[in-house]
């Protein structure tokens, strides 16, 4: 088992590191931190010094082997559009993100899971076909196109709800601000939310719908029915349990998509989060943005993979042996 | 699609043949609801690939459009043009004619990404199913560090790093490449995991085990031998892969980082429409935007279906 | 527990809060973002409105655009023009309590014109500030200069003593990469103080109640928010989330006035949006004629003028919300009288063409800014497809402002054959358009025709220009000006096509002046209880 961790635990560091490599990269070469800072009537001299003083003369390896340092104290460099360190950017925008990516998953796990059982159960009846359509809608529709059609319908015809922003935030601590607190900040996540989540949704819906249509044909349900239990009883203590695990595990893996995903939603409503920060830094090609916010996400990612993967194998050792691969 | 089944192979069952045998053929006759969604992919291509034939006009060719004909509704609203059977865009080009050049361009994107997303993914796959060890575990955790990150966001990134570096080139230029790679290369884990399985799977049957006694070199018994019995599983994941590359095609282009205004895919014209959307001028933004979402609902269909029909246990 | 309470304590401050301040509370959106305070980084209209809120200038502009005292209670001109003594009103307070003096203007004035300063243009560098008292100040220059003090308005003063403690000195550059006190923090002399700053999210400003001047509006807070996208900036306008957009797209200034709860302000701004062509370089930078250039000649110039209907962009791209100009500056700031557009007429531009030597046309790359101006995107567009009608081929290159401009201006080398530009007059006055956007790029060391970006240059239009310059008689000025304006019109320097619309959302609930400069400030707005 320890052998198991340890050899999980390198094997993520070896790919924090080969992302650092690539986040370097797009640092130090694609967007030279030196042509940035000067002007083009910058004398040659000035510009060597500015070059010595940053270090940029020293040979890659040094300069790479700097990069991870400073990455590993999260200095990540000074953004070019807002002259402010990116980390402190990146943080003051992370509680909006993760607050909506986490109503997002909650939204789609409570309304996914009772569609799919109910899909599942009632294979033919209109409404699961209603569900069923549905879900395809929601994964044929641009999350963007959803977005705007809900802005549309709910800020603009009807005026229930806000277009954009986090509405009224309280700050929590140092550096954590919330919007669950107040009633606007409440509102406000809503539209984002299921805008974010609806994808999420019919995926698990469809999950749910598969693992129950694969649970139910399986012997132990057949031989629960045998025992002469209530359905009802098998349906939800028997079968909707045994579909719980992969789901949940696929829903944590999907954090990661949501807030990748969240530069989509970010955008159309002005959430002021870490994707609307990346998508600006994108059209603005700020890279030392682009850069920390490709190292933060891949150690979202990173770590919550590799949670899962141990929760499995402490789970089920027969596991082990094909982890990696599921 | 390019789903061209490798010639009729003298191993056992070859796909084509399987496909035949099986009943796929019988399970889709049966479905009205995917005979439906074929009918419409097949008239969504043929729509975009003639496109220069059926469309009235060439949206692209900027001599043929006329400012003076902007923002026209549809023909059968007041005010519409009979020349224009669904309206105008805001740079009075025919909306009909734009939709079908668009849907050709998203379809172009589409296509080229999930085949190059394809071609990396068999190839890598195979390399790692059937050569195993360290090859195979390096490829394979190159595949999980890269399904952690959503294509969206692997896109964005290129489209980053391509403007960095070619500060000044023209987007006109640059667009569809950039797109086609982006889609390409983060597309591809799905398919390299799952040839991948199933090639550890042929690799130890006996037909390989023959050719490689027989003396065969390794790259020919995993084109020849191998992939033919490997692939029922890529045609599901390249069909549904289709229509998340077209939806990611026209987010980008809706993020303002996909193909330019002047050669709209659908995804621009939703994007342009978009700006028109509170000023009354539906039809910008509802006609592609509902062309998009049935050709992806269409693709989704056929791909459901195909899954159904290729997994033995759910029949 | 403790957190909970915590938080419970929070909410109720915040609701109290709420409840206080909500009457005069403004929010205002902008397309824009607000990144740095300092006063000193970026020379941009929208950033200087922002900023005129905490700062202010030794003048000020009303709402008319005329030249008022403000920090200066007025000033002096020597006979020979050669000494501007400034009189500083007493009694003024910074933000953080000190007073003003003359010292602090003495220090803007070397900090305005310092190294990273992107405002080095508002004072010459030879002039000289020289303190009389603490609050007299002269201004020594080595040539008149009549309209020394008509971009002052936007030169805002910032304390010596508050930028000493804060290193502070050097302004922030625009590039620059290490954050400075002064772009995070304000500390100024206006009616508004900042309260909190987020770049990028959330800017807060909270009324000055030490302000020297009773102010116009009743405005206690105003919360400011960038809304990049366009639908959701109206959307949070109609559905009344904020009070105050700008701009409002032109598509939906109907909807916004039919919607009963907000109105669009409209009218001209002073803005002349034109095609400029690359006429330096002997090729072309993206052109399929080889060996010459044709911009060199002005038939070809005249072809593309004439290849351009402008009354069709007003109608269809515009919304009719422009007007078609002549010239290169706005009828408000110089009458047009006497000058007209080139005819539109496809014909005679393809004979042109032909007669240059071009009777097939050619090819040729194209820049366009798209986030920028009303519609610039579109109208470039638009411009593509009448030029096809004469044979021409643009590769149109439309992009995001900022990586537009890093390749047209100056810092990028003026990389360009074809391009649009809007240009507003910073002195409001005629001279700064003829050596700014007219003027030979020619003499090294001399800021003369750094916004010329394809370097249109006439000798004797410089000459002309510097007379204006130094001219003191209104209706000789004039003439001159016409007699410059003239030459350049002749020659097809450039291709002027019109000065847009001014387009301000305002909530049904606010009273605002809308000044033509497209500033838009809230120290004029009111608010019903």
């Amino acid at each position: 088992m320890l052998a198991f961790v340890l050899r999980r635990l390198f094997q993520s560091l070896i790919v924090m590191l080969a992302v650092a490599l690539i986040a370097f990269t797009m640092f130090r070469f694609v967007g030279d931190p030196v042509n940035q800072m000067v002007g083009v009537d910058t004398p040659q001299e000035q510009v060597a010094q500015l070059r010595q003083t940053l270090g940029l003369d020293e040979p890659v390896v040094v300069q790479f082997a700097r990069y991870i340092y400073n990455a590993a104290r999260l200095e990540f460099g000074v953004s070019y559009q807002f002259r402010l360190p990116v980390i402190s950017l990146l943080g003051e925008r992370a509680p909006a993100t993760l607050e909506l990516a986490f109503m997002s998953a909650l939204f789609s796990l409570l309304v996914g899971i009772p569609m799919g059982v109910y899909t599942a159960l009632r294979r033919d009846s209109w409404l699961a076909k209603i569900f069923q359509t549905v879900s395809l809608v929601g994964i044929s529709l641009p999350t963007f196109l959803i977005g705007i059609l809900l802005i549309y319908l709910f800020s603009v015809t009807l005026g229930w709800l806000p277009s954009f922003g986090r509405g009224e935030v309280v700050k929590l601590g140092n550096w954590w601000t919330t919007g669950l607190l107040t009633a606007s900040g409440w509102k406000a996540l809503i539209l984002p939310s299921i805008t974010l989540g609806l994808f999420q949704m019919t995926l698990i819906m469809r999950l749910v719908r598969a693992e129950m249509l694969e649970v139910l044909r399986t012997d132990y349900i057949k031989f629960a029915r045998a025992r002469g239990l209530k359905t009802r009883a098998i349906h939800f203590g028997h079968a909707l349990k045994n579909t719980l695990v992969p789901v949940i595990t696929i829903a944590g893996l999907q954090l990661g998509s949501i807030i990748a995903f969240a530069i989509i939603t970010e955008t159309v409503f002005q959430w002021p989060g870490m994707g609307l920060l990346f998508l600006k830094a994108v059209q603005q090609v700020d890279i030392p943005i682009m850069a920390a916010y490709l190292m933060l996400i891949s150690f979202l990612f990173v770590t919550i993979n590799l949670i899962v993967d141990l929760l499995y194998a402490l789970v089920d050792p027969r596991l082990r042996a094909t982890i990696g691969a599921h | 699609m390019s789903a061209q089944p490798a010639s009729p192979a003298k191993q056992p069952p070859s796909l084509w043949a399987r496909i035949l045998d099986s009943d796929i053929l019988a399970s889709f006759l049966r479905s009205k609801v995917t005979m439906v969604a074929a009918v419409i992919v097949l008239v969504l291509f043929i729509g975009a690939f003639f496109s220069p034939w059926i469309a009235p006009t060439n949206p692209f060719d900027p001599a043929t459009v006329f400012l003076s004909d902007a923002n026209i509704p549809p023909a059968w609203q007041q005010g519409g043009d009979p020349k224009f059977i669904l309206g105008t865009d805001d740079q009075g080009r025919d909306l009909y004619s734009a939709i079908l050049y668009g849907l050709r361009v998203s379809l172009i994107v589409g296509l080229l990404g999930v085949a190059l997303a394809a071609t990396i993914g068999i190839t890598l796959g195979l390399l790692a199913g059937y050569l195993g060890g360290r090859v195979d575990s390096l490829i394979m955790r190159i595949a999980d560090v890269q399904l952690t990150f959503p294509a969206i966001l692997i896109a964005l990134l290129i489209d980053g790093v391509v403007r960095g570096i070619f500060k000044h080139a023209n987007r006109e230029d640059t667009a569809l490449y950039v797109l086609v790679i982006s889609i390409g290369l983060s597309f591809w884990v799905q398919y390299a995991r799952t040839i991948r399985g199933s090639t550890l799977v042929e690799r130890n049957k006996d037909y390989v085990q023959a050719a490689r006694l027989v003396g065969l070199p390794a790259p020919l018994i995993m084109l020849r031998h191998v992939l033919p019995n490997v692939i029922g599983p890529v045609l599901v994941i390249l069909t549904i892969n289709l229509a998340l590359a077209v939806i990611t095609e026209a987010t980008l282009s809706f993020l303002g980082v996909g193909l330019p205004p002047t050669q709209p895919s659908l995804g621009t014209l939703i994007s342009i429409g978009n700006r028109y959307l509170f000023s009354g001028d539906w039809w910008i933004v509802t006609f592609p935007g509902v062309t998009l979402a049935v050709l992806v609902l269409a693709v989704n269909l056929l791909g459901d279906w195909l899954r159904d029909a290729l997994n033995p246990r759910l029949r | 527990m403790s957190f909970k309470t915590h938080c419970l304590a929070a909410v109720a401050a915040l609701a109290l809060m709420c409840g206080a301040v909500q009457a005069q509370t403004l929010r205002y959106a902008n397309q824009g973002e607000l990144k740095s305070l300092d006063p000193y980084t970026v020379n941009e209209t929208t950033t200087n409105a922002h900023l005129g809120h905490p700062y202010e200038g030794l003048t000020a502009r009303g709402k008319d655009l005329k030249i008022e005292p403000a920090l200066a209670e007025k000033w002096e001109i020597s006979p020979d023009g050669l000494k501007w003594r400034f009189f500083l009103r007493k009694g003024v307070k910074f933000h953080d309590g000190s007073d003003f003096t003359a010292d602090d203007v003495i220090f803007s004035a070397d900090r305005v014109r310092a190294q990273g300063s992107n405002f080095t243009t508002r004072i010459p560098t030879s002039a000289k500030f020289v303190k009389v008292d603490d609050h007299t100040v002269d201004v020594v220059l080595t040539a008149p200069n009549p309209i020394l003090n008509a971009q002052w308005d936007t030169w805002y003063i910032m304390s010596k003593k508050w930028a000493e403690a804060n290193n502070a000195v050097a302004p922030t550059p625009a590039a620059a990469t290490t954050p400075s006190h002064a772009s995070l923090n304000a500390n100024g002399t206006g009616p508004y103080k900042i309260e909190s700053h987020q770049p990028g999210v959330k800017t807060v400003f909270k009324l000055n109640e030490n302000y020297w001047k009773k102010i116009e509006g009743n405005i206690k807070e105003v919360i400011f928010t960038p809304i990049s996208s366009d639908a959701t900036r109206v959307a949070a306008l109609l559905s009344g989330e904020v009070d105050v957009i700008e701009p409002v797209p032109i598509q939906d200034i109907q909807r916004v006035n039919a919607s009963g709860n907000a109105q669009v302000l409209t009218g001209p701004e002073l803005r002349t949006i034109f095609l400029g062509f690359d006429q330096t370089r002997d090729e072309l930078l993206e052109s399929s004629v080889k060996g010459k250039n044709p911009f060199k000649d002005p038939k070809v110039r005249q072809a593309f003028f004439q290849a351009i209907d402008i009354e069709t962009i007003k109608s269809r791209v515009m919304r009719g919300l422009s007007t078609p100009s002549p010239l290169m500056i706005a009828p408000e700031l110089y009458p047009h009288a006497g000058f007209i557009r080139a005819k539109f007429d496809t014909e005679a531009a393809k004979k042109l063409l032909a007669e240059a030597g071009y009777p097939n046309g050619f090819e040729l790359g194209m820049d366009c800014p798209n986030d920028r101006y009303v519609n610039d995107g579109q109208i470039c567009q638009a411009v593509v497809g009448m030029l096809a009608r004469i044979g021409v081929k643009v590769n149109l290159n439309a992009q995001p402002k900022a990586q537009y401009f890093a390749k047209v201006l100056k810092p990028g080398g003026y990389k360009t054959s074809f391009y649009l530009l809007g240009w507003t007059p910073g002195t409001f006055d005629s001279h700064n358009v003829l050596y700014d956007i007219l003027g030979c790029r020619d003499v090294a060391g001399s800021s003369r025709g750094e916004s010329n970006l394809g370097n249109y240059c006439n000798k004797k239009v410089d000459e002309l220009t510097d007379k204006i310059l130094v001219e003191s008689d209104t209706a000789k000025r004039n003439a001159m000006i016409g007699e410059a304006y003239k030459m350049t019109v002749d020659e097809f320097s450039y291709i002027p096509l019109h000065q847009q619309a001014l387009a301000w959302g305002v909530s049904k609930k606010v009273k605002l002046a809308q000044r033509a400069d497209n500033s838009v400030l809230l120290y004029y707005a009111t608010k019903e209880q």
